[in-house]
């Protein structure tokens, strides 16, 4: 066995699941929030990629400027379609919420379609392109920086969760959201901020993965992969974003290498399905105990 | 206007079906400690939620009448609008955020203070002085706290909040005797010490009339009887009700005696 290709794909596995992670995050922080299952999270991300690609290709901004633009954007997206879809939706089946999202997912593919039609782009590249090497092991650049970059993301946000009146505020309407009104809490205000910051996260994500792997409409497929992320770590537990991502990164990339890029997906549901029948709740999600 | 809370002939339907409460009144004067007794099932809770606005959350609907919060009008108010004028409402079971601490529950409260321009910080000391063991725990998960502890932290939330008036439902839940005469003991301190208005639903009658000056009693969603504490537990009615001391004497029924005694009260007044 060559220990050193080994080394290698593994470490562009973990830096490909540090993303993962991070959209996982995003998914993971509405859910929390709003007990909502966002399909339309990686039609979200999807869509900052491409206002990326208008800013930073079409408009020639630096992508200093870029950057933060589409992120805010995504996040904007995300506030405005729980402001004006998933809000009246309140109080109705978890079943019709989410059928609203999947519906959400495609008519952003579509929106995408007709503003940028359906050929693969490639981003400009604003990512530094000295290569890395860890060790003896070499890191595509893209790959190394956009895990930094992802990862210093979600750290922040781990933070601002643990340690900010507003993650208490957040954690406390996640806890018991009639409790959450008697604090005083504005609990339909953190329900649209989850979105904004969900979508945030999701966003910064989808900039960096368009900027390794491409962009079509088609991009949103990834969000198939963080839904086995997020399903393996449990659906509301942070934590169980972060390490089920950076496994099921790892997962992917090691079989795409070693079995056949036809292997990516099998394996990552193979391990789904078993972790599914050993903690139905996920590595870290809570059990659910219903009171009536 | 010296009342803090009137509730006015209101009328609660729950799923568009369940008639829950029919046409009740009360009024909590300012500062002073009402009592809201009745049986399992009256519409207590159902009361305390219809003020707070919590009803909407469970499906809930007010269909008629009025509810005042110092001479204000309060329909429509979205519920954490009214924490934030003032009006506090400890639910039943406790309801405390079990995966924070402590102290994350306070901060928790203190969005009740949005937009009244009063320090945060300082209302922590002031629930550490009333309750000296929370501060002991204040870096533990609330959820492994004990039942008592839990109801102090749920009182604590509510002084973060200085509020004019606090719903407290139920406190007594699942206490231990002694226990349950210590929370009111702090109840009764908060009262005095801060000046809040309180309306304490319970079924433990004879602690809660002790300690308020006006109790009114309910049964099946409706005011029966209501009256300056000393004179309810005075009533005959009251005292074989709720009391549980026999109409006849002070001497204990026995069971064959409450056997046969299968119809309810009731209240034709």
């Amino acid at each position: 066995m060559d220990w050193l290709f080994f080394g290698e794909i593994s470490l562009a596995g973990l830096a490909m699941g540090g993303l993962y992670a991070l959209i996982a995050l995003g998914f993971v922080i509405i859910y929390k929030a709003t007990r909502v299952i966002n399909f339309a999270i990686g039609e979200i991300m999807m869509f900052a990629a491409y206002l990326f690609l208008a800013f930073a290709g079409g408009m020639e901004m630096s992508p200093w400027v870029a950057v933060p633009l589409a992120v805010l954007g995504g996040a904007l997206l995300g506030g405005v379609i729980e402001k004006t879809m998933i809000r009246p939706m309140l109080g109705e089946s978890p079943i019709s919420v989410v059928m609203v999202t999947i519906g959400i997912a495609s008519i952003l593919v579509g929106l995408v379609e007709m503003i940028w039609t359906s050929n693969p782009q490639l981003l400009p590249s604003f990512l530094p392109r000295e290569p890395v090497f860890i060790g003896p092991m070499y890191l595509a650049p893209k790959i190394a920086y956009g895990f930094l970059i992802g990862m210093s993301v979600l750290v922040l946000y781990l933070l601002y969760f643990r340690f900010s009146r507003g993650g208490v505020a957040l954690r406390a309407t996640a806890s018991d959201q009639a409790a959450a009104y008697s604090m005083g809490i504005n609990v339909r205000r953190v329900f649209n901020l989850a979105w904004v910051f969900g979508s945030l996260a999701a966003s910064v994500a989808g900039i960096l993965v368009a900027a390794t792997g491409g962009l079509s409409p088609q991009f949103g497929i990834i969000g198939l992969s963080v839904l086995v992320v997020v399903i393996v770590g449990g659906l509301d537990s942070i934590l169980g974003a972060l390490i089920a991502g950076v496994f099921i990164g790892w997962l992917e990339t090691v079989a795409g290498a070693y079995l056949g890029g036809e292997y990516r997906m099998p394996a990552t549901f193979a391990v789904l399905a078993v972790i599914l029948v050993l903690k139905p709740y996920g590595l870290f999600g809570t059990h659910e105990i219903e009171r009536v | 206007m010296d009342a803090v809370l009137e509730v006015d002939n209101i009328e609660v339907v729950y799923n568009k079906t369940v008639q829950v409460l029919r046409g009740l009144s009360l009024s909590v004067p300012h500062g002073a400690i009402v009592a809201l007794l009745g049986s399992n099932g009256a519409g207590k809770s159902t009361t305390l939620k219809s003020v707070s606005g919590l009803l909407s959350l469970e499906d809930g609907e007010l269909t008629a009448g009025d509810i005042r919060f110092n001479g204000e009008s309060l329909k429509n108010r979205p519920p954490e609008k009214m924490v934030r004028d003032g009006l506090f409402h400890v639910m039943e079971g406790r309801r405390v955020f079990e995966d924070l601490t402590v102290e994350e529950n306070l901060v928790a409260a203190t969005y009740a203070l949005t937009g009244r321009g009063q320090s945060r910080t300082q209302g922590y000391e002031l629930v550490y002085d009333y309750f000296p063991r929370l501060r002991e725990r204040r870096r533990q998960l609330a959820g492994y706290l004990s039942g008592g502890e839990q109801q102090m932290l749920a009182l604590g939330r509510a002084l973060i909040a200085r509020p004019e008036l606090i719903m407290l439902d139920e406190p007594s839940l699942g206490l231990a005797p002694l226990l349950v005469e210590e929370i009111f003991e702090i109840v009764a301190r908060i009262n005095r010490e801060q000046g809040t208005a309180i309306l304490l639903v319970e079924q433990n009658a004879a602690v809660s009339l002790a300690l308020a000056s006006y109790g009114y009693i309910m049964e099946n969603g409706k005011i029966v009887i209501d009256g300056p504490a000393d004179k309810l537990t005075s009533n005959e009615d009251v005292r074989e009700f709720y009391l549980g001391v026999g109409a006849k004497g002070e001497e204990a029924r026995s069971y064959r005696d409450i056997k046969h005694y299968k119809r309810r009260k009731r209240w034709l007044s």
